[in-house]
């Protein structure tokens, strides 16, 4: 089988690796230049952590992003799997309550493990939850690993091109387009999510931290060479103009609490990207026309792309269907 | 029913659309609530004029009044400016008024308010004022040309209920005659119940609804203390005393030896 993939994003590079190492034929476009500008992946934060996200999602969310944790370890050597630290400031602490009472698979850490952890956290907080299976990967180096590895399985990919001019000629479209795909998918919108990319010396973490608070709650992932990506704010809006001012006080401030030594950060950059939602934020394949959509992948691109992937191969190559990422009747899926 | 600004409502739960898990879920909790009004901040859900197209269609497909909110923001220009901007977009002339003066609390700067509210009763909107149970404040809010008053119960998202019972009792003592809506700090259904017991026309709910582990039902179970307590006022409590008085008669009663 021949398949265009639209969109080099996340969900795009791993369609195209799970449909190529199944011996489909697959080309890429992509309307963007290079991957730095395809889609908002560029900026994700890059946490794996099916656990934390049960929090405010769907048990689905949780057991789709469970695969995605073995997947991305088997393809992308940099996949750390040291965990997650979720850790409130001392008047937040009914916040920690509450995530513990949402969430799964975590332990209840004490100010002496949680140091004996992350030292540089040591006399910070007395109390942390642990949520050990997690991980975290830098998006960009694992795109970056993922289109290489597509290159090798003979996938061919142009950047800058209009997936629309070209005849299919033959092919299946399966379309990874995020956003941009609303043209079709009317009911989609746009999650504006601002973050900030950080160089501080002075701070050593080792694994993603999530700091909660009633208003602000942020997380600190490292990435490794004392660089932190400090993310993300979630808004409903689907404008993509440049960071507030608003939201880069409030990011920092945020670091700053956790860790003061983040007063001394350089700022390498900030970014925003859109994240593509459906109204119950919950991700979906659906063909409409000749097409496979993959798409709602919301806050969770990389946490959810390989399931997603997987079943969007099996669905164009063997016609598999999988009710909880394409029945449309809502409580049918939550429940799923 | 109840009648804000000459607009007659059925419901007496109005339900704040922040911090839910979805669109979805939202849309599912005001259905639970038989809410006809919901508030929308245009601050936080728009980084710019008609930005926030895909939540508010989402909203606006509800069917709902929408009573947009200046929440976040700090001063007397900026509720202004947001106010004109939802009257724009939303096109309501209604516009629930938050100044805030202080950010551990998110207590109303009531100096503030009053101007502010001043200034858009002027201008023809119809101001549903956040503020707090003071009766000075109060005056100076309806001299303004407020017909509703938003005292608060507790903070903003604090869930701590009426913190003040007696200076919410003597606001509604005070302003017979005023719409009274408790906005913010409820908790629990109770809290609501309790606040339609004192005698406030309605109450607003957010945090308690959207963060609740199952919102949906939290919406239906506010819906119900808020008619409980309605209910209650009306049918005239008794009062509290401090001793026992028997429900049964003593005298008259048999002796059975």
């Amino acid at each position: 089988m021949r398949v265009r993939v639209r969109g080099a994003g996340v969900a795009g590079l791993s369609c195209a690796v799970e449909l190529a190492e199944r011996g489909a034929t697959v080309e890429i476009v992509e309307r963007a230049p290079a991957l730095a500008g395809a889609g908002c992946s560029w900026f994700a934060g890059g946490m794996l952590a099916p656990w934390c996200e049960l929090e405010s999602s769907a048990p689905l969310i949780a057991r789709l992003g469970e695969e995605g944790i073995a997947w991305w370890r088997r393809r992308f050597p940099g996949t750390a799997q040291r965990g997650t630290l979720v850790i409130a400031h001392g008047r937040d602490t009914g916040e920690l309550l509450q995530f513990a009472r949402r969430t799964e698979r975590y332990q209840t850490l004490g100010a002496e493990a949680l140091a004996a952890l992350e030292p540089d956290l040591a006399g910070r907080f007395g109390k942390a939850l642990y949520f050990a299976s997690e991980a975290h990967l830098d998006p960009r180096a694992a795109l970056g690993a993922l289109l290489a590895h597509a290159l090798e399985l003979g996938v061919s990919v142009r950047f800058g091109a209009d997936a629309d001019e070209a005849p299919l000629a033959g092919r299946e479209l399966l379309d990874c387009t995020g956003l941009a795909a609303r043209r079709t998918l009317a009911e989609l919108r746009g999650v504006r999510g601002e973050m900030l990319l950080v160089r501080a010396p002075d701070v050593a973490l080792s694994r993603p931290v999530r700091v909660l608070h009633p208003r602000l709650p942020v997380y600190v992932v490292p990435r490794g060479a004392q660089e932190y990506l400090i993310g993300a704010t979630m808004i409903e809006s689907d404008a993509a103009q440049r960071i507030s001012a608003r939201s880069m006080l409030e990011l920092l401030s945020a670091a700053y609490a956790l860790h003061p030594a983040f007063g001394e950060a350089e700022i390498l950059e900030s970014g925003v990207g859109l994240r593509p939602a459906f109204p119950d934020n919950l991700p979906r394949l659906r063909r409409v026309g000749g097409a496979l959509y993959v798409n709602g992948l919301y806050r969770h691109g990389f946490l959810l792309a390989p399931a997603l992937a997987q079943r969007a191969a099996l669905a164009l190559l063997e016609g598999q269907h999988f009710a909880e990422v394409m029945d449309e009747n809502p409580r049918q899926r939550r429940l799923a | 029913m109840l009648e804000l600004y000459g607009t007659a409502l059925a419901s007496r739960l109005l339900l704040g659309t922040a911090r839910y898990p979805s669109p979805a879920v939202l849309s599912d909790a005001i259905r639970a609530a038989r809410a006809e009004v919901v508030t929308v901040s245009l601050r936080r859900e728009g980084a710019g004029e008609r930005a926030g197209q895909g939540f508010w269609s989402l909203i606006r497909a509800l069917g709902v009044r929408v009573l947009p909110n200046t929440a976040g923001c700090h001063s007397v220009k900026e509720a202004v400016t947001t106010a004109h901007m939802a009257r724009e977009i939303f096109a309501t002339p209604w516009v629930k008024l938050e100044v805030i003066g202080e950010d551990d609390t998110l207590q109303p700067d009531v100096f503030g308010l009053s101007e502010a509210a001043r200034i858009l009763c002027a201008e023809g909107f119809e101001v549903f004022p956040y503020t707090t149970e003071d009766l000075v404040v109060a005056e100076r809010l309806i001299a303004a040309g407020c017909r509703v008053l938003m005292p608060w119960g507790s903070p903003i998202g604090s869930g701590r209920g009426l913190s003040n019972l007696f200076g919410l009792s003597a606001l509604r003592a005070h302003f017979p005659e005023v719409a009274l809506i408790v906005d913010a700090g409820l908790g629990v259904p109770s809290h609501a119940a309790q606040a339609m017991e004192l005698g406030f026309d309605a109450v607003l709910v957010n945090t308690a609804v959207a963060q609740a582990t199952d919102p949906v039902a939290m919406a239906g179970a506010f819906a119900q203390a808020v008619e409980a307590g309605r209910a209650a006022r009306l049918a005239g409590p008794i009062e509290p005393r401090d001793f026992a008085a028997p429900s049964t008669p003593v005298v008259g009663q048999a002796f059975l030896r």
